[in-house]
């Protein structure tokens, strides 16, 4: 099938006065109709950056795309000028954000900015563009939509307003759909409420989904593919299940390793040591080699290409090279594999 | 919504009570008696004007009678103009006061408003530098510097407005805009940096990923929300503008309160002081009560309900 949206080399950066932040450096990926792709990655690896720049949302200055495609039905969204990038945003594709708390306008009631995109896209009358935005707080679930509608954000629970930014999203149908950590903000049943709500709409309207998270528990849940992102690039991308129980990338181990679990037996999480390193001046080689156990010569010398393992898993290690000794993740990740490979968050993907 | 505002008018009769007593007092410590300056009179006719006035009562008798006038809307008698009650004069001062300060605050605010928004929307560009100098500029200049300025230019060179007195609308121009360069220079600043902290905060993000033009970014999800601070400086601006009549009024010849005022204080004429301060502080309070409902106007999040 044809992808609904290809990324290629995406480089963007911001011009700071200490310099030239490279907040992302060569991305490729692509996103399928019905398809959901998670992005994760540690907070400042560029997910961010990289969805924002996706819809021409980067502040300008300081940011702005280097280099790269951005394929969307075909056309280059990155040679579009702001005014055309306006007829696609929330028509087309469509954001959700991270706080609720702050991503709704405080003084404009909450079906005026459902209603927005609905007169601005559809050219709908405003009795016409209530009426959608009636039926879509019934989609997202939230009771009582005729009262509702007139009311303010304050007057909303932090869940309700994620419910509202959602129904802002999917206004116009949009043909894919970017979420920025929908559900961080929100605790955990409210949480799996609101992934239940985007999966049924999504089945419902064949949209793709990008879906960044730093939660693999989230991932699991949601995800067809998974792209791990670090300092500003992909480093290994594949099915979930190759993510989860086929990882090659010492950083996927590590966050695997880190990742909490039922079954997990250990007392102590495991957590990767280090920081991510300063995108002001990027590491040569293997970014995220002064964090690894596994790190040879090479990987501090030179940047690794993106190897293949199977036709759809991909990762950016010097471990898969075909001189390299062969290396096992850790026991306590392989523990994890093992433990999720029998275990729940399996059974309500499929 | 009713009851509210009727609690508040009870606590602005009583925070003006208290203002009432602290300025009688303060009048009565002040050095000299109405009379200092009257050295035409001898011993006893001045001893029958004190009486005349009442100024030989005990403190406490002088304090309850004047409390009492208050109430029936007496602040006593002039000791200037004889035999003239201060609520009249006051009456017939407010109208150029209050025209200048009225047409000063919301000319000012409006224009301060705009050049503000420009200011944020070409960010770091010549139009934004050229409005902060504007606002520096209008801030750090006394509004007296001004209207010697206006008057010499716009007045007496170019003689397209009257350069003093008070005999029509024209005679309004020149002390309004001596007056309003300040609330302009105030206004523009806090619209600036509101409007640039606005535009960048998430729910503006949102807008833009809903397809929101620029326009439609800045009038319809920044304006109303970068005007809530901004309503705060509305009552100090008010304020800076009473003070501000007390001196344009004299450099123009205005007939307003404010150069009655300053007459009074150099002739030591209690009632006339006393019941200016009373007004001032009157309408202080009454700009303040405004500003309370122009913020459940502009903000959703504190407007009050019925039965709050
Ligand atoms: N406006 C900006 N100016 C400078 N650097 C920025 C800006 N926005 C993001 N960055 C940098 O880009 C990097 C990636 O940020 P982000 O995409 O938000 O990370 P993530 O979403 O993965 O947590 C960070 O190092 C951050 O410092
Ligand atoms: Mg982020």
């Amino acid at each position: 099938m044809e992808n609904l949206l290809e990324v290629n080399n995406l480089h963007v950066s911001f011009d700071t006065y200490g310099g030239e932040v490279k907040a992302v450096r060569g991305v490729d990926f692509s996103v399928k109709k019905g398809e959901t792709l998670a992005i994760v990655g540690e907070s400042g690896s560029g997910k961010s950056v990289t969805t924002k720049a996706l819809m021409g949302l980067i502040p300008q200055p300081p940011g702005r795309i280097k280099e790269g495609e951005i394929l969307f039905e075909g056309k280059d969204l990155a040679k579009m000028k702001d005014k055309e990038l306006a007829n696609i945003r929330g028509k087309d594709i469509a954001m959700i954000f991270q706080d609720p708390m702050t991503s709704l306008n405080p003084t404009m009631k909450v079906g005026n900015q459902i209603m927005e995109g609905l007169i601005k896209h559809q050219k709908k009358s405003k009795s016409e563009a209530k009426e959608r935005a009636l039926e879509l707080l019934k989609l997202v679930g939230i009771p009582n939509p005729e009262e509702r509608i007139k009311q303010y954000p304050h007057q909303f629970s932090g869940g309700m307003r994620q419910r509202v930014v959602i129904a802002i999203a999917l206004a116009c149908n949009p043909k894919l759909l970017l979420a920025d950590e929908p559900t961080t903000a929100l605790d955990v049943t409210i949480q799996a409420q609101i992934l239940e709500v985007m999966k049924d709409i999504q089945k419902e309207m064949d949209s793709g989904i990008v879906f960044i998270t730093h939660d693999l528990g989230v991932v699991a849940n949601v995800a067809d593919r998974v792209a791990v992102m670090y300092a500003g690039k992909i480093v290994e991308i594949g099915k979930v299940d190759d993510i989860f129980y086929n990882p090659k990338h010492p950083y996927t181990w590590g966050l695997l390793g880190s990742m909490p679990s039922l079954e997990s037996t250990e007392d102590e999480l495991y957590a990767i040591p280090g920081s991510p390193p300063d995108l002001l001046n990027p590491p040569k080689g293997d970014a995220f080699a002064p964090r690894s156990d596994h790190a040879m010569k090479i990987d501090f010398e030179q940047e690794p290409p993106m190897f293949k393992v199977t036709e759809d898993h991909y990762a950016a290690t010097w471990l898969l090279h075909e001189h390299a000794p062969h290396t096992e993740p850790p026991k306590s990740v392989q523990a994890r594999m093992k433990g999720m490979a029998s275990g729940s968050s399996e059974g309500d993907r499929k | 919504m009713v009851r509210y505002i009727s609690e508040r008018l009870v606590y602005m009769l009583i925070t003006l009570l208290l203002i009432a007593t602290m300025t009688f007092f303060l009048m009565k410590l002040l050095p000299g008696t109405p009379l200092s300056a009257a050295d035409k009179l001898s011993e006893e006719q001045q001893a029958i004007v004190l009486e005349k006035y009442g100024l030989n009562d005990p403190l406490p008798v002088q304090y309850f009678n004047y409390i009492a006038g208050l109430f029936q809307g007496d602040l006593g008698l002039s000791f200037q103009f004889d035999n003239r009650e201060v609520t009249t004069i006051l009456l017939e001062r407010m109208g150029p006061s209050m025209t200048l300060g009225a047409q000063s605050l919301i000319l000012g605010t409006i224009i301060g408003m705009l050049l503000g928004l420009i200011a944020a929307i070409y960010h770091n560009g010549v139009v934004d530098y050229g409005s902060t100098l504007i606002a520096v500029i209008g801030k750090s200049i006394p509004s007296f510097v001004f209207a010697g300025i206006l008057q010499f230019y716009l007045g007496v060179q170019w003689g397209l407005f009257p350069v003093a007195l008070w005999e029509g609308w024209e005679y309004t121009v020149l002390p309004t805009i001596a007056l309003a360069i300040f609330p302009i220079a105030i206004a523009a600043r806090y619209m600036r940096t509101e409007m640039l902290e606005v535009l960048g905060s998430d729910f503006i993000t949102t807008a833009r990923a809903k397809g929101v033009n620029r326009f439609g970014v800045v009038f319809k999800h920044g304006l109303r929300n970068a005007m809530i601070p901004l309503v705060t400086i509305i009552g100090p601006l008010a304020v800076s503008l009473m003070t501000g009549t007390l001196v344009i009024e004299n450099i123009f010849s205005v007939p307003g309160i404010g150069e009655q005022f300053v007459k009074s204080i150099n002739t030591n004429d209690y009632p006339i002081i006393m019941g200016t301060t009373l007004f001032f502080s009157f309408l202080f309070i009454l700009i303040i009560l405004i500003i309370d409902l122009l913020y459940g106007l502009i903000d959703p999040r504190i407007r009050l309900t019925e039965g709050d």
